[in-house]
């Protein structure tokens, strides 16, 4: 084995836990998210700061970004290391709220390795990009959506307390999901 | 909503896998071409030589030319629509694919007489080829959009216009079978125009919906 930075081990590592969670590991595929948020957050706060931007968004950036890196995940190449792939889409996600904010887009975005993890996240009750754009969705996706991700619901539950069955209720989560990104992109 | 609540919704959702996006493209790209073939045999058709034509060498190239830029156009598809992936040797294929038609222009200056060049170039057939391409390359064009946007590129329009250029090879590729120019001043004048033409369109409509 080569010696490795503590940057590259981390990587290493984040790369095995996407290869787990594409072959079903949802454990690792929670335990990289989970890794890669703060990350992400220190990233676009970064990008935010030099763009000359108020960092009060951020956490849009991230909550877009996981979307995407969620939704896109087939398009990484699981013989290539994760984390150009996680730059790319962070970079990209970054200059399209940028840009929606009317700034300039011309921007490097660090090489992750370097990167220390933020764990500030803003004041829950703050509405956000997510909470506005889950208006846009149908009452079904908009229940479902919310009864998983905010009340904590597991598939199994959310079905029996809307009397659906459970593939019916992960058709609608997926499908939830994906429009709340196509929202996100129709923004002004 | 908190990031960690959303994790939880990704997660949950993350035990159902997209289809993969090799397979995908693969599909479309031998979907597009057998509808084109379809279309072709059913509107189009050979044309009535087609077997002594068969027997000549400026025939056969055009079929070289248009097979080799729809799969050097594909394989560099193939890389676009992945964020991060480097674009391998897709742009050097798409070059060589030029720089044979250029080498197959330069040998016909040499050999036909310049006093053959105007007639040779305006051909017979300019306007059905013009019209013919496009219209053959309608399948490939939808299907592999369609595919691309289940993809993620970082350049919309690059992306579209070289599925335009995967597109327009397999439609020039049948048509080819149907004209009856083939001289390589009439193929990189018209066909060229006529590849250009899918090209710009897959531009300005991958530039809209390869927005993810």
């Amino acid at each position: 084995m080569p010696v490795r930075s503590g940057g590259e081990a981390r990587e290493a590592t984040w790369t095995v836990w996407m290869r787990s969670a594409i072959g079903g590991d949802q454990a690792a595929y929670r335990r990289l998210l989970e890794a890669l948020t703060p990350v992400l957050r220190q990233a676009a706060l970064r990008g935010f700061a030099r763009a000359g931007a108020g960092t009060g968004d951020v956490e849009d950036v991230v909550q877009e970004t996981l979307l995407a890196i969620h939704l896109k995940r087939h398009t990484w190449d699981t013989s290539q290391p994760l984390m150009p792939w996680v730059v790319t889409i962070a970079r990209n996600k970054l200059i399209d709220q940028l840009r929606r904010r009317g700034r300039r887009t011309d921007l490097p975005v660090d090489d992750f390795a370097e990167i220390l993890p933020a764990p500030a996240e803003r004041d829950p009750t703050e509405a956000s990009d997510i909470d506005r754009l889950l208006g846009g969705l149908g009452e079904r996706q908009r229940d479902i959506v919310r009864s998983i991700a905010v009340e904590d619901r597991s598939i199994s539950a959310t079905a029996a307390r809307l009397e659906m069955s459970e593939g019916a209720v992960r058709v609608a989560l997926h499908r939830g999901l994906k429009a709340l990104a196509a929202l996100y992109r129709r923004e002004p | 909503m908190r990031t960690e609540d959303l994790l939880g919704a990704l997660v949950a959702d993350g035990g159902v896998l997209p289809t993969p996006l090799g397979r995908g493209l693969l599909v479309a790209l031998i979907g597009g071409t057998v509808a084109t073939a379809a279309l072709f045999a059913v509107a189009v058709g050979p044309r009535p030589d087609v077997v002594e034509a068969a027997r000549t060498v400026r025939f056969l190239v055009k079929f070289v030319e248009c097979a080799a830029l729809a799969i050097a156009a594909f394989v560099l598809v193939a890389r676009l629509v992945r964020p991060g992936a480097d674009r391998g040797f897709g742009p050097a294929a798409l070059i060589a694919v030029a720089a044979l038609l250029a080498g197959a222009v330069v040998v016909e200056l040499v050999v036909v007489p310049s006093t053959e060049w105007g007639r040779r170039l305006v051909g017979a057939n300019w306007m059905h080829c013009l019209g013919l391409i496009p219209l053959l390359s309608i399948a490939p064009f939808a299907a592999l959009m369609l595919a691309a946007r289940h993809g993620a590129t970082t350049s919309p329009h690059l992306t579209g216009a070289v599925v335009g250029l995967v597109s327009a090879g397999i439609g020039a590729f049948f048509y080819a079978a149907n004209c009856t120019d083939d001289s390589p001043l009439f193929v990189a004048t018209w066909y060229t125009l006529a590849t250009a033409l899918v090209a710009g369109i897959g531009a300005a409509v991958g530039g809209r919906v390869l927005r993810w």
